[in-house]
């Protein structure tokens, strides 16, 4: 190792001018995986796994080459930092993918780019000398709500149907040539290039101690006059709620509630925003950093308007395989949109975990959090006036 | 003890299971298979399980180890 001065622990790693390039070490499966452990990274693209442990399920079949996936589908409406992280930065995510490919026994490595996501960038990464050894390939892929879930992008990648399959089907993590995939967020992937070329010690130096690091964050709101800048900021794990969304020029007087984590997410509302930006922070409202979503609602914007539109959209965004989940989000949109909680509740158990991937779930949670957080609003809606 | 797993890509709702596990099964108003305990993956006698494994035609069912 060479000792390499190392940059001040601020907030802007990812989204820092200019971020590290050139060639990077080559940490083995072992020393990857100690590495990972020792951070306390864990998954960027929504649910939050410790990556250390998604690796250390490839580690125990040491004799497999594994081919690894950059996953910057970015399917989330209210998400950008993906397309915005390959547009700045797109040499931290190529670097990320190649140490942990070449770790993996190197078959090969693949960035899978949604519709919104630039390609120009990484694609002139990509073909850097220093990165030849181990060519990326640079794909983009038809979008969609679901299209990132691991399931169904493995299965597109392989010029099939963009559908998750079930999570208990031992061939669903792998490809047509039979090599497990191991599918890793952008943001993640950039995340363990810093720590390849900084160390542990350094990443861990933000955030708290048990979910340290940064993380980037889209902020948008209902209006422009809520949210007059939105767009992705990066931030230290653990900051409140607050101060990202001042990063954004948020009138907090006009907010009425946050939607944290999109439309898979949870509300927290304007009396909460205090709260921390980390799992244990948000626990209480059923909200997760997730992928990094803050979206502010108005208060002079309608709650049940917005979840019954969001709903509609999600109900519409199913892959159309799973019982529960076509027959049930069309429903549970429908006892939304007429403010029928008592429905609304009982659909909501009624598809979630019933689906071969996690989008009846998450759709559950949201409604489940709208009825709770804006129970009154809900039950004046439901004797026919809004009290907005 | 075995628990129940059903893969939904493939369920159909044709409801041949939930008739062999009555009393663990039920069938949801769309006539898809649910567990009466609230699990998500039913704790079902190994022997019964098995039957409704191989009742299911659509090799919906399997076991979770
Ligand atoms: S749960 Fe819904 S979205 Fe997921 S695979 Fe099944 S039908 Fe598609
Ligand atoms: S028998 Fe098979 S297809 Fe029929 S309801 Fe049960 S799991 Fe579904």
């Amino acid at each position: 190792m060479t000792t390499t001065a190392l940059p001040a622990a601020t907030a802007e790693r990812l989204l820092a001018n200019p971020v590290p390039d050139g060639p990077i070490g080559r940490p083995d499966r072992r020393q990857l995986a100690a590495l990972l452990a020792e951070a306390g990274l864990t998954g960027r693209g929504g649910a939050g796994f410790p990556t250390a442990r998604k690796l250390g399920v490839l580690l125990a079949r040491p004799g497999d080459r594994v081919v690894v996936v950059g996953n910057a589908m970015e399917g989330e409406p209210l998400s950008h930092k993906d397309a915005v992280l390959l547009q700045s930065a797109p040499g931290l995510v190529l670097d990320g993918l190649q140490v942990v490919a070449r770790a993996l026994g190197g078959a090969r490595a693949i960035l899978a780019l949604g519709p919104q996501v630039p390609p120009g960038p990484a694609r002139l990464a990509a073909a850097a000398p220093h990165r030849a050894d181990l060519p990326v390939e640079v794909r983009t892929l038809a979008g969609g709500f679901v299209a990132g879930q691991e399931t169904a992008l493995v299965r597109a990648l392989d010029g099939g149907p963009p559908l998750p399959r079930d999570r208990r089907d031992p061939m669903a993590r792998r490809g047509a040539d039979r090599l497990p995939r191991l599918v890793l967020n952008a943001e993640t992937l950039a995340h363990v290039a810093l720590l390849v070329r900084y160390g542990a010690g350094w990443w861990r130096a933000t955030g708290t101690p048990d979910d340290p690091g940064t993380m980037l964050v889209t902020v948008s709101g209902s209006r422009s006059s809520v949210v007059p800048r939105p767009g992705v900021v990066e931030t230290e794990r653990g900051a409140s709620i607050t101060a990202v969304l001042a990063r954004a020029g948020t009138d907090l007087a006009q907010v009425r509630a946050v939607l944290v984590g999109g439309y898979h997410g949870a509300w927290v509302p304007a009396s909460a925003l205090d709260l921390p930006l980390s799992r244990a922070g948000l626990a209480p409202w059923g909200a997760t950093p997730g992928a990094g979503v803050l979206h502010a609602l108005a208060r002079e914007d309608c709650p049940l308007e917005a979840v019954a539109r969001i709903t509609a959209y999600l109900a519409g965004e199913g892959a159309g395989q799973c019982g529960p989940c076509v027959n049930g989000l069309p429903a549970l949109a429908r006892a939304v949109g007429a403010a029928n909680a008592g429905r609304a509740a009982e659909l909501a158990s009624l598809v979630d975990g019933r689906g071969a991937c996690a989008h009846p779930d998450g759709t559950a949670r949201l409604v489940r959090s709208t009825l709770h957080v804006f129970a009154d609003h809900v039950r004046a809606h439901a004797e026919g006036r809004c009290p907005r | 003890m075995t628990r129940l797993h059903v893969d939904w890509t493939r369920c159909d709702g044709h409801g041949a299971c939930t008739e062999l596990l009555a009393g663990i099964l039920e069938q949801d108003e769309w006539g898809y298979p649910r567990p009466l305990s609230g699990e998500r993956e039913p704790q079902v006698e190994a022997r019964s399980a098995r039957r409704a494994v191989a009742a299911c035609p659509l090799m919906a069912l399997s076991l979770v180890e």
